[in-house]
């Protein structure tokens, strides 16, 4: 899926079916939802009207030809409206479909239950007949029918479906990884899911109808931008309407197709025809980014953020410490401090452990310590010691009675002053080092004796810091949320440049920090995966939950990242900020364009009982009837100009409000002066070829 | 410099140098500080509270402020229709000026309540003194604190806070009268009393002129009158021919002290607003994009009047003074072209020369003054009128930087928009519908029955008009734009006083008096009830020059689209039509 993001904005296929889709919106039930199109409807309709007038022999209106072309115009302006619509849908539906794909029937292995109790029966059943509370089983090869949880088992599950990512990833039950999304293949093991959907309704399948315009809502912006548009509109009824007396006034006989030209040329119809494309293709840039919004709302909100509450793990940092350094105490040699540190972490399978293995092994490797070889550590190991919260170190006890342990410095020194072995000064200057740079120390021992000390070190992401240089531009500050103590947690907070940071948070911290924001009246954006954050997820205003989370934490949040990138915030801020400002440069554009459609309206009106009128036909058209002409030309073909703007959205660039305002008002309010001027008349020279 | 030029200079920045303490005083009187004028009103004005019962401590919510505003604006309009319709038996009417008509009562009752002060009768014949005093000037005087009260509350509703209660209504006005418009006023009638404005309750002088004829004086108490009619923006006239009128602006200096009176408070009312929210380089802004509006006005006007009328040049009259023709010699073309656009853009609408003898650009450049309706604008209802453009602005704005619209830190959601979209509708929907309707029965010579007769008795609707074509057409527009408004000025040339114009006109000015007042306190009192949010570096900046930009481009936008069809087949058509 992440391959086709750079597809085609006019696909073939796509093209078609939006084409056919603009003819059944011309059903005026449908319409009405839009104001501004409406009236352009209307229009339409009595142009129908006038030509029929005509060829029953009215003799006032203009010829039947000039009247049919006005009527073929303002169909064509509404089809554009439509077809701008209509292709958005089309690109919405066509990236749901893909990923809808995924949960087209697959045979579940139903797990019957009689009461209480689980038989040890499996029916295969269809996955449309799952419904939220049903079990089934997936064992290696199984593709999961539907979305769920995991209540037994623990397997490596391959989501590249959904997510493009070709690793595995491993789900278990119970914690925050119990999670899993139908579509997605069982690659090992086996688990027993518990479903958490009913059918038809998991967050794919409500995007789907959010994008297909059935459950679409106006979000509360649009709703006042429609206020806006229809207010317009209003005037312009009035003015086209009061011109009728003014021009009996004047003496002047004025066609119904120079009337509704002019109140379709002015009427914002630029905008009106792409508002809800603009708000669709928003929803579908999300898509695009693997983020599915469960509101048009929370797309819009994500632009107005001004906090985001980041976990360190997996965001600022690359997943867990990693070993960096180590220090032996005075008069161990370095190779023996490695030797034991690689043999105390061998069967050690958290990242760290694994890290230090990596690193002992690289640095013998290099061959620093030639033929140095310490016999003693070539003993088996007899017994492997796990780290537990209480002793707060791990190790190997060796048949040759040698015994190896690492740990947090305090509990280690703990052991060693107990066996009344001395802890030395250098030691302990070592440890605060490592502390005072963000490290957290391992000190190792050897029979009660320190060996040295293994410096871990958060890695943080390379690129982290300019995203976040680039959110504190948009105005959204970082907020870097870790369960680290205060000192480690302000070095890294500095290092990758956040502007605050929780330490040693506990769940509740997040929430607790969340209301403290909103309270001040800021928006905050969270993400979250596991069951203690889901009040966090559900109070934030932007909560983005990660696919892989738990049924709660997607229940809460208003988005789920299937791609369970943390880093993905920043996306959907830009996502909508470039939606809300396509929405206000349109509308300036086509507002603006309306200066340049008086200039050549208002003297085509009037030149033949006022001459002294020709003075305002600036563009120097070339009559009142190619005029008219151009400027309804001009306002439908500008329409389908504009879709691939509509659609892409705006390029958003951090370079501040007041920088951006000038910028767009250059851009979109003068443009939109300069360029109908221009485009008219040209549109005038080629329809005078005509005439 | 041309000296006409210099003296129209010096009283713009005279006015400013002036406004700009003033703006400073009037925000501490709102804001309840101490003020040096304490020590006289604080007793008058506890006398007035105790008396009405009024607790002034006690805050009131946009909703409440608004009740009471229009609960004493009916009481006032009452009272106002008993004097003008019982004149001829109440006291002090030494003239014996007869009632008015029902229609004519109407119409200047409602004119004088809203502020605008369309005088459809003349002030020597018309009037008693007691209506004068009494009736029209306190209307003056209460219908100004109105406005500048209304602005208060907006005021109040637009700190950086989140609350229902915006302050005492009552409160507001009367210390709107008592402390910013008493003491400007006196400062300006005893100018103009050293100039010569008449102030007695005599009757009509005569007099014996040089050549052995006899002459009949209007006198009465003028210079009190004129001094509320400009600082309170109201411009009606003591006298029928207003300013222009030798007694009620007999000087040059008094021209300019008039002008100064009426520019004054619309000018201090923006830096009250500055000082009041703490926003003054906001309210500096605010005012760049008035003072911008003006000179695109009136620099034109004053150029178009000084090179004089092509019609008179083509027969080889040179014109040394400019477009003279309806001009005071002792003002000249360029202080009444000043003045004439002046009065349009602020709600005044009194006058020193003929609008209808303008040139035909000066003449669409006072409509679009009225048309906007808010550069610089009325006392109080100016900065209203202009504060639902910056909420249409910051809309558009606000979207265009990426982020839902905000004003102050309120966010403006669809309610404020459909209010605001409303309001910007009104204004247009009353000038072109009014205006409609009365092409279309010129246009058809219709036959009007009770509600139309010319002076001949005839009743046909194109009797209405001094003149044919684009003018006509010009004075049709110019007087239900300066009904919607609430400017008062006349084009005139005009037959105005008769039913039909004096009730649709009154229709129009109601609706365009309360709907602006309602509507900008109904968006600031629901903006002060949401959640205040501080600015980020992602916010739009309401105080850059770029946002002045854009809250101009608004406003001339909305009003260049509204109005450009009309302007065209008057003013404009009839200026092209003039031989360049």
């Amino acid at each position: 899926m992440k391959k086709d993001r750079k597809e085609n904005l006019f696909n073939k296929e796509l093209v078609m079916e939006a084409i056919g889709q603009s003819f059944t919106k011309l059903n005026p039930k449908y319409q009405f939802r839009n104001p501004v199109m409406f009236t352009v409807e209307i229009g339409t309709f009595v142009m129908m009207f006038v030509c029929a007038w005509i060829l029953s022999g009215e003799k006032s209106q203009g010829t039947f030809i000039y009247n049919f072309i006005i009527f073929l115009i303002l169909l064509l302006t509404l089809l554009f409206a439509n077809f701008a619509e209509a292709l958005a849908e089309a690109r919405g539906k066509a990236q749901a479909a893909s990923l809808r794909k995924t949960r087209e029937e697959t045979p579940a292995k139903k797990i019957a239950v009689l009461g209480n109790l689980f038989m040890n029966e499996v029916h295969i059943v269809p996955s449309s007949q799952l419904s939220k509370g049903d079990m089934f089983v997936c064992e290696t090869g199984d593709i999961i029918p539907t979305d769920g949880e995991i209540i037994e088992g623990i397997a490596t599950i391959d989501e590249s479906a959904i997510t493009g990512e070709s690793a595995p990833v491993i789900r278990e039950s119970g914690g925050d990884k119990s999670s899993v999304t139908g579509g997605t293949k069982v690659l090992s093991d086996k688990i027993i899911v518990k479903v958490t959907t009913e059918p038809g309704e998991s967050f794919l399948d409500k995007m789907i109808a959010l994008v297909e315009g059935a459950s679409r809502q106006k979000t509360p912006n649009e709703i006042a931008l429609t206020i806006l548009l229809a207010g317009f509109t209003l005037v312009f009824i009035i003015v086209c309407i009061t011109l009728y007396p003014f021009a009996l006034y004047s003496k002047t006989s004025i066609p119904i197709s120079a009337y509704i030209s002019l109140f379709v040329c002015l009427i914002p119809t630029t905008i009106g025809g792409l508002l809800s494309a603009i708000g669709i293709s928003g929803m579908d840039r999300a898509l695009r980014a693997n983020v599915i919004a469960k509101s048009g709302k929370a797309v819009e909100t994500a632009g107005d953020l001004d906090v985001l509450l980041l976990d360190k793990t997996g965001t600022i940092t690359i997943g867990n410490r990693k070993a960096t350094n180590f220090y032996p105490a005075p008069g161990v040699k370095l190779n023996e401090l490695v030797y034991a540190a690689i043999l105390s972490s061998k069967s050690d399978t958290t990242p760290e452990g694994k890290s230090i293995v990596e690193l002992g092994k690289k640095l013998q490797s290099e061959n620093q310590f030639s033929g140095e070889r310490f016999e003693k550590y070539q003993s088996e190991v007899t017994e492997q010691i796990n780290f537990t919260a209480e002793t707060r170190s791990s190790g190997v006890n060796l048949a040759n009675g040698l015994k190896i342990r690492k740990g947090a410095s305090d509990a280690i020194k703990a052991m060693v002053l107990k066996t009344g072995n001395i802890y030395e000064q250098e030691i302990v200057t070592i440890v605060s080092k490592i502390a005072g740079n963000g490290g957290t120390p391992l000190v190792v021992i050897q029979n009660e004796k320190v060996l040295g000390v293994i410096e871990l070190q958060d890695i943080i992401k390379t690129g982290i810091h300019e995203r976040f240089e680039r959110l504190r531009k948009m105005g959204v500050k970082t907020v870097m949320v870790t369960g680290d103590n205060p000192l480690t947690a302000k070095y890294i907070a500095e290092k990758a440049g956040v502007d605050d940071y929780i330490a040693e948070a506990k769940p509740e911290d997040k929430m607790a920090y969340v209301c403290k924001e909103q309270n001040l009246g800021k928006l905050v954006a969270m993400m979250g995966d596991g069951t203690n954050d889901a009040p966090a997820l559900a109070q934030a205003d932007v909560g983005v939950a990660m696919n892989s989370g738990t049924a709660a934490a997607k229940e809460a949040g208003n988005m789920v990242d299937l791609d369970n990138d943390p880093t993905k915030l920043i996306e959907i801020v830009e996502i909508g900020k470039q939606l809300l400002m396509t929405r206000g440069t349109l509308t300036t554009f086509s507002i603006a364009n309306d200066v340049a459609k008086y200039f050549a309206i208002v003297p085509a009106l009037f030149i033949t009982s006022i001459p002294a009128l020709q003075s305002i036909n600036i563009m120097n058209l070339h009559s009142p009837a190619s005029a008219i002409l151009s400027a309804i030309i001009f306002n439908a073909i500008i329409i389908p100009m504009l879709i691939p703007l509509a659609l892409k959205g705006v390029a958003y660039k951090p370079i501040g409000a007041s920088a951006l305002l000038r910028r767009n008002l250059l851009v979109y309010g003068l443009g939109g002066i300069i360029v109908p001027f221009i485009g008219i008349k040209l549109i005038d020279l080629v329809v005078t070829l005509f005439m | 410099m041309n000296p006409q030029i210099l003296g129209v200079v010096v009283m713009f920045i005279a006015t400013l140098l002036l406004a700009v303490p003033l703006g400073r005083y009037v925000a501490k009187v709102y804001g309840g500080q101490k003020v040096w004028t304490d020590l006289i009103f604080n007793p008058i004005e506890r006398l007035f509270f105790k008396a009405s019962r009024i607790d002034p401590g006690i805050e009131m919510g946009w909703k409440q402020s608004l009740k009471a505003l229009l609960t004493i604006n009916l009481i006032w309009f009452l009272w106002i229709m008993f004097c003008l319709l019982n004149q001829s038996w109440l006291p002090m009417n030494p003239d014996h000026n007869p009632n008015m008509t029902p229609d004519l009562a109407l119409n200047t009752a409602i004119s004088f309540l809203v502020n605008c002060n369309l005088q459809d009768y003349s002030g020597e014949t018309g009037v008693s003194y007691f209506s004068q005093v009494f009736g029209l000037m306190f209307l003056q005087f209460v219908s100004a604190a109105t406005g500048m009260a209304a602005a208060a509350v907006v005021f109040n509703a637009l700190r950086d806070r989140t609350t229902e209660k915006l302050g005492n209504f009552y409160n507001y006005f009367l210390k709107s009268c008592t402390r910013i418009l008493l003491p400007v006023c006196i400062l300006v009638a005893v100018i103009h009393l050293f100039e010569g404005t008449p102030m007695t309750f005599k009757g009509i002088d005569t007099l014996t002129t040089v050549q052995g004829d006899t002459m009949h004086v209007s006198r009465g108490p003028v210079a009190a009158f004129v001094a509320i009619k400009h600082v309170g923006t109201n411009g009606g006239g003591f006298y029928g021919a207003n300013s222009a009128h030798p007694l009620e602006n007999p000087t040059y200096l008094s021209n300019i002290v008039q002008m100064i009176a009426q520019i004054l408070i619309p000018f201090a009312m923006v830096f009250a607003f500055g000082f009041y929210c703490n926003k003054k380089r906001l309210a500096w802004i605010f005012w760049g994009v008035m003072t911008a509006g003006f000179l695109i006005l009136v620099v034109p006007a004053v150029i178009a009047e000084v090179q004089g009328n092509p019609y008179i040049a083509q027969m080889g009259i040179s014109q040394p003074g400019g477009n003279m023709e309806g001009k005071e010699i002792r003002f000249g073309a360029i202080a009444s072209a000043f003045w004439s656009i002046a009065t349009t853009v602020i709600s005044t609408g009194s006058v020193n020369a003929m609008h209808d003898s303008f040139m035909p650009l000066s003449g669409m450049n006072m409509l679009l003054g009225m048309m906007i309706n808010s550069f610089y604008g009325g006392v109080g209802v100016g900065f209203l009128n202009f504060f639902i453009y910056v909420i249409l602005a910051v809309f558009i704005g606000g979207l265009m930087v990426g982020r839902t619209p905000e004003f102050g830190g309120k966010k403006i959601e669809a309610r404020e928009m459909k209010i605001a979209m409303i309001i910007a509708l009104f204004h247009p929907f009353l000038i072109l519908v009014g205006t409609a309707i009365a092409s279309y029965l010129a246009a058809h010579d219709t036959n009007m029955g009770w509600w139309f007769a010319d002076a001949a008795g005839k009743h046909n609707a194109s009797g209405w008009l001094n003149n044919p074509s684009y003018h006509g057409f010009s004075e049709m527009l110019y007087q239900y734009t300066s009904s919607s408004a609430n400017n008062g000025s006349g084009f005139e040339g005009l037959g105005d006083n008769n039913p039909f114009w004096n009730i649709s006109t009154s229709i129009v000015l109601l609706f365009s008096r309360f709907l602006p007042i309602i509507g900008p306190i109904a968006i600031a009192g629901l903006l002060a009830q949401k959640k205040f949010i501080p600015a980020s570096s992602g916010t739009l900046k309401t105080d850059t020059a770029i946002f002045g930009i854009l809250v101009f481009a608004v406003k001339v936008i909305i009003a260049a689209l509204a109005f450009f069809p009309a302007l065209a087949l008057g003013p404009i058509a009839e200026w092209m039509k003039m031989p360049h």
